[in-house]
Parts: structure tokens; sequence; C-alpha cells
């Protein structure tokens, strides 16, 4: 929205006002601000899941600035990678933080965007008109999975080189081209130092990239339609004479220093594992790790780091290998369908019926439990309880268009719920 | 080797995985190391061993004694007399003389660099391991191991704490034999007794534990100061966040 001379006459005062007039002469500084920050308007009662998308944005920041400096030290060759993180641990310093924080974000970016997807499910934000910000959340999901993967092998350790092995020969199983695609993943008939080097290249520069720009993007179409709310109505629909809607606060400064009281309460959390756990148990760096990759020697135990143990251990439910990587794509691209598996009138959980938050409750479990079995022997029990879970997973998605719309709703209430 | 197979054996593998911090490969369950990192006695002495007993043969080749000497508070001249005996400067890391492709010669693998083998097998594994070498004729070295069986590793540690023998009971459940573990039996004396051993096994430990993260005790240290300034950051945060807000309805 251009604004007129005036507006802009009254802000510039003195010579950082002139410089401000300057700019926005030639750039939309303050009104991109004004849109963005300053006159964003989002409800006041935002509860506290409503932070991990700030938290994430956080750990975006964090596993960059790290990246930088790991990259200035870490070697992409299989001769020198699991040495230079060594060295990096060792004789650089502070390289032992930096890697730590680089590592532990890793599991953290998971924590959060897990987290932050789960709100989503909680208050119906991928409903309509949010779909496209749903679409491009998911996007950058896919995209966070790729740079965790190409992520894993850089250190070239004993589960990094296994773990790709497993992974990338998943694609195998596609019939006809299968192979094809295998060996045009690795670039050579194994996993060697061309396959580090290309995994470098795109954990570095192109899935990098492709984050940033999903992450702007998410958020240019996020400020297009207003944040959702806990109660799931729109704020735009009760506003003020000057056109404020009556339920929102300004992004800065009440959500902000909201947010800044989540990021403190996230730091220490974070902080807690970098010093004092950041191996966190073997699941943030799993021990065989720290045994350099070993082409003639399969580790005893492989299993994938544990964001993506729910989707393996659907994989692993499976007894066909065909049909265990179909499902296993399907678990993980399933969630994009959600704006319209879901048929329910409101959007919040506070208005629905017993049945979605049976089903909500049912997929939490299932998610969890999945990624459980995903560590444990598929044997016996296990198989037969992953099989149940998977099937729970893919009836909360399929199921989605039935029950949403036999399920009893309560009334909307007129403006947001706030206690102040 | 089909692709299911390599998945199937993953899937085994997983298994293991849930089981792999109290049991061992070879079926005894890990005795536990009980290290004191603190100690730094404890560490100079295991630093003492690791020279004299296992740089021979496994190298530690991240490692600098530069490192070693500012941790484990000694002198460069202690180090020289004591600790470095195929290096000439400090900040050379713990080499082995031994050719590789000779070692894989004679023992049919190379012996693993140790730098971080506390960080991969974890404390207890490397203290039952070394206390697990009991006579086993039919093998090449004349000795096997309770936690990783069919080692190539000889019995290093023979003249400290002799010789044992260890008795196994075998079970057969559903057509499938499985030998577990009883416990061993002194064939011959060693220069220690039981307890001196189990001390000169935890002190060896100890220093490998170290020498896998050699920075862990100062980031422990380092993270108090980090959380105590984050909750005062955090109390300024609330502060603020409450004074900002005062006047939402």
């Amino acid at each position: 929205m251009a604004r007129t001379e005036a507006e802009v006459g009254e802000r510039s005062e003195g010579i950082w006002g002139g410089l401000v007039k300057w700019i926005d002469d030639r750039f939309p500084m303050t009104e991109t601000l004004e849109y963005h920050v300053t006159k964003y308007y989002a409800a006041k009662s935002f509860n506290w899941w409503y932070v991990f998308g700030v938290l994430a944005f956080v750990v975006l920041a964090i596993q960059l600035i790290t990246g930088v400096f790991l990259t200035m030290n870490y070697k992409p060759s299989s001769e020198e990678a699991f040495a230079s993180v060594e060295y990096i641990m060792r004789d650089v310093e502070w390289g032992w933080l930096i890697r730590y924080l680089h590592s532990t974000g890793a599991s953290f970016f998971f924590i959060v965007v897990y987290l932050h997807m789960f709100r989503a499910m909680l208050y119906g934000s991928y409903k309509k008109p949010r779909e496209l910000i749903w679409l491009i959340g998911m996007l950058i999901f896919f995209v966070l999975m790729a740079e965790a993967f190409a992520g894993y092998l850089l250190p070239w350790g004993q589960m990094s080189y296994w773990g790709a092995q497993v992974i990338i020969s998943l694609f195998g199983a596609i019939p006809v081209v299968g192979d094809g695609i295998v060996e045009f993943i690795r670039g050579d008939y194994s996993i060697s130092d061309v396959t580090l080097n290309r995994f470098f290249a795109l954990h570095v520069i192109a899935l990098p990239l492709a984050l940033i720009g999903l992450v702007f993007v998410h958020i240019v179409a996020l400020h297009e339609v207003g944040s959702n709310n806990p109660d799931g109505i729109e704020i735009k629909e009760n506003k003020g004479p000057d056109g404020v809607p009556l339920d929102g606060v300004a992004f800065h400064p009440y959500h902000t220093s909201k947010d800044l009281v989540a990021i403190l309460v996230f730091l220490m959390i974070f902080s807690a594992v970098v010093f004092f756990a950041p191996e966190m148990g073997g699941y943030f760096l799993e021990h065989a790790n720290f045994e350099p990759a070993n082409l003639r020697a399969t580790p005893e135990h492989i299993a994938p780091v544990w964001y993506f143990t729910p989707f393996y251990a659907i994989l692993r439910a499976v007894p066909d290998k065909l049909w265990g990587f179909i499902l296993f794509g399907l678990s993980v691209v399933l969630p994009v369908f959600l704006p319209w598996l879901d048929r329910s009138r409101v959007r919040s959980i506070r208005y629905r019926g017993w049945i979605y938050k049976f089903a909500l409750t049912v997929f939490v479990i299932s998610f969890m439990t999945l990624g459980w079995l995903g560590v444990q022997p598929a044997e016996g029990l296990y198989v037969l309880l992953a099989r149940i879970f998977t099937v729970l997973y893919f009836a909360f998605f399929l199921l989605m268009p039935y029950y949403t719309t036999i399920d009893k709703t309560k009334p909307l209430p007129e403006r947001v719920v706030y206690h102040g | 080797m089909g692709k299911f197979n390599v998945i199937a054996r993953l899937a085994a593998a997983a298994m293991v995985l849930a089981t792999s911090q109290s049991f061992a490969a070879g079926g005894a369950a890990l005795e536990h190391a009980n290290i004191d990192p603190g100690n730094i006695a404890s560490l100079q002495r295991g630093a003492r061993n690791f020279m004299n007993y296992c740089s021979g043969c496994h190298s530690a080749k991240y490692v600098r004694f530069s490192t070693i000497g500012r941790d484990l508070e000694l002198s460069d001249e202690q180090l020289s007399e004591n600790l470095m005996f195929n290096a000439e400067k400090t900040f050379e890391t713990v080499e082995v003389s031994m050719p590789e492709a000779a070692a894989s010669r004679w023992f049919g693998v190379a012996p693993p660099d140790l730098s971080l083998i506390g960080r991969a097998k974890g404390a207890d594994y490397i203290y039952s391991f070394l206390k697990g070498f009991y006579v086993q004729p039919e093998s090449p070295t004349g000795v096997d191991n309770t936690v990783l069986a069919g080692t190539s590793m000889p019995h290093v540690l023979w003249e400290l704490q002799g010789f044992q023998r260890a008795e196994f009971s075998e079970h057969t459940e559903d057509g499938v034999a499985t030998r577990h573990f009883e416990g061993f039996e002194t064939l011959t004396e060693g220069s220690l007794d039981t307890e001196g051993f189990d001390e000169f096994v935890r002190d060896t430990v100890n220093f490998l534990v170290y020498i896998a993260e050699p920075i862990r005790s100062e980031r422990r240290t380092l993270g108090v100061w980090v959380l105590m300034y984050l909750i005062f950051f955090w109390i300024i945060a609330v502060m603020l966040k409450k004074q900002i807000w005062k006047d939402v309805k």
C-alpha cells in the first residue's frame, strides 16, 4: 500500500528520519517492515503451540551459521572427511561447540517442525484459505528430510555410510527403473567419494537455498491470508474503525516479546543437550558413527536417525519390498492432502466433536509408537504392532473425509476466547 | 544379496541396537566400568598404561600429546619422558610404529585406531573386553574373548592378569543352540591380584573415554554458565513480555 507524502514526512525527522526517507523513496523498507512486522496483526489468543514456527526459524539460523563455520574446516573427501570432523572436534577453536550445535540442531529441527505441524492439525491451520501455506510447509518438510539425510553422510562414519546405503537402495524396489535411480543418486556403483561430494554439494548449496526460498514463500503466503488462532475463526471479520482486527495484536512488539520468552526456554533445553548430552544416548549422534566408514564391515546395528524411524517402521511392517516402499512413500506424502481430506466445518479442535479428537489421539499414539518400533527388532510382537499402527496411521488420513463429515461440531464463538 | 535381504538384516541389526547397551555380541553381560572422569591421577595412570601396553599396536591418531598434557596436568618434560615413545614434539599425535600392511598380515586385520573407541563402544564394553580374555587352544592367539568372540587381539595383559578359563552352559531352545557365559576360573595368577587388575583396566578405560572426547569436562563446566545466563535473560524476557502485554485485554 503506497503511503502519502505527509505520512512519510511524519517519521522523517532528524538524521535517521532523513535516511529512512531516502531509502523509502528508493526501496519499500518502512512499508515492508510495517506489512510483515509492526502492522502484521495476529490473534492475541495465541497459546504456546504458536511458538514453533518462530523456533523453526531460530533453528534454521543456527544451522546456517554453524554450517558455514563447519564448511570452513570440513573436507568432503572419503579419505579425509572423518578425520576433518575430528579435527573440528579437537583442534579447531570452538569447533566442538559449532559441531555440537549443528548436530543437535538437526534433531531439534525435526522436533520443532513436527510440533509445528501438529499445531496445524490441532487448530485446522491447513484449512481454507491456508491450503497453500500447508503445501509449501510440506515441501519445506521434504527438503528438510533430504537435507538431513545428505548431511548425515558427511561425517563418513559407519552409520553415515551404511545408513545411506540402506536408504538409497530402497529406491531399487521401484520396478524397471529402480536400479537406474539408485545408481543416479549415488553417481557410482556403490556409495563412494563421488556420492560424498554430491551430497556435500546438495547439503551446503542446493538444499539450503531451496529451504530459504521456501521458508520465505511460506511466510509471504501466511501474511497474505493472516495467521490462524486456537479458535480457528477469522480475526479479520471483527475490525475496529481503524481497520485493525479487534482481537489482533501487532507481531512486533507483542508476539515478538512473547516469542523471545519461548526462544529462551527453547535455548535452555537446546543448550542442556549441547553441553551435557550431545549424543543424547546415541539417538542424536549414533555410537557406530564414531567409527570411520568401513566398506568391508557392516555394523552390527543399523538404524536410521530417530526422526525417520516412524516412516521406517512402516516400511518394515510390509512383507513385500515394493509395497513396503510404496507405503513408506505414501506415509510421508499423505499429510499433503490434509486440507482436502478434512471436511469439517470448523477448524479448531476446540469446536470439533469427539470423533476427531479420538482420531487425532490415535494418530499421535500411532506416530510415536511407530517411531519407537523403528528402532526395535522387526520380529514377533513388534511386527504385529508395527502393522497395527501402520493401519491406524493410514486410517487417520484415508477415513478423514468420512469421520470429519459425520463428527458433530460445536457452534463457533463470535470473537476469540482470550483470558488475558 | 537382494535389497530386501539388506532390509531384513537391518531389521535384525536394529534389534541388537536395542540391547547393545547392556549386552555384547558374545552374549556375556557387560560389567560396569565405574570410571571416574574427574580423577586426574586415574587418567594419568591410564595414559601410562595405554602408552606401555596399547600404543605398540594401536594408534590414537587424532589425539595430541599436548592436549593430554594440558588436561592431565603433565609438563612437557613429563610427557616426553613418560609417554612419548615415538614422538619428538608435544603437538604430535599418538601414532603407531607398526606398518598397517604388516599389521593386517600378522593379525588378519590391522589393530583399530583407539581415538574414539570410548565413544563408539562405551566404557563398559572396553572394560569387559579387556577382562574377558580366556584360554582357547583352537584360536591362533591361544585366547578368545567373552565380549568379542573370535577377536584377533592376543591377551596383551596376560602378565598382569594371568590366564583364565571361561565356563559356558549350553541351552537348546526351538532347535537353536545358544551358549551362555557362566563365569571365569583362574588358571594361572598374574602379577596383579583381581582388584589390582580391575583398577588397572579401569584407569585404562578412563583414559580411553577421555581421549574420545577431551573437551567433555570443559563443555560441562561451560554449560552451567550458559544455562545460568539463559535463565537470567529469560527472567528479563518474561518481565518485558508482561510489560508489553499489560494493556492487552
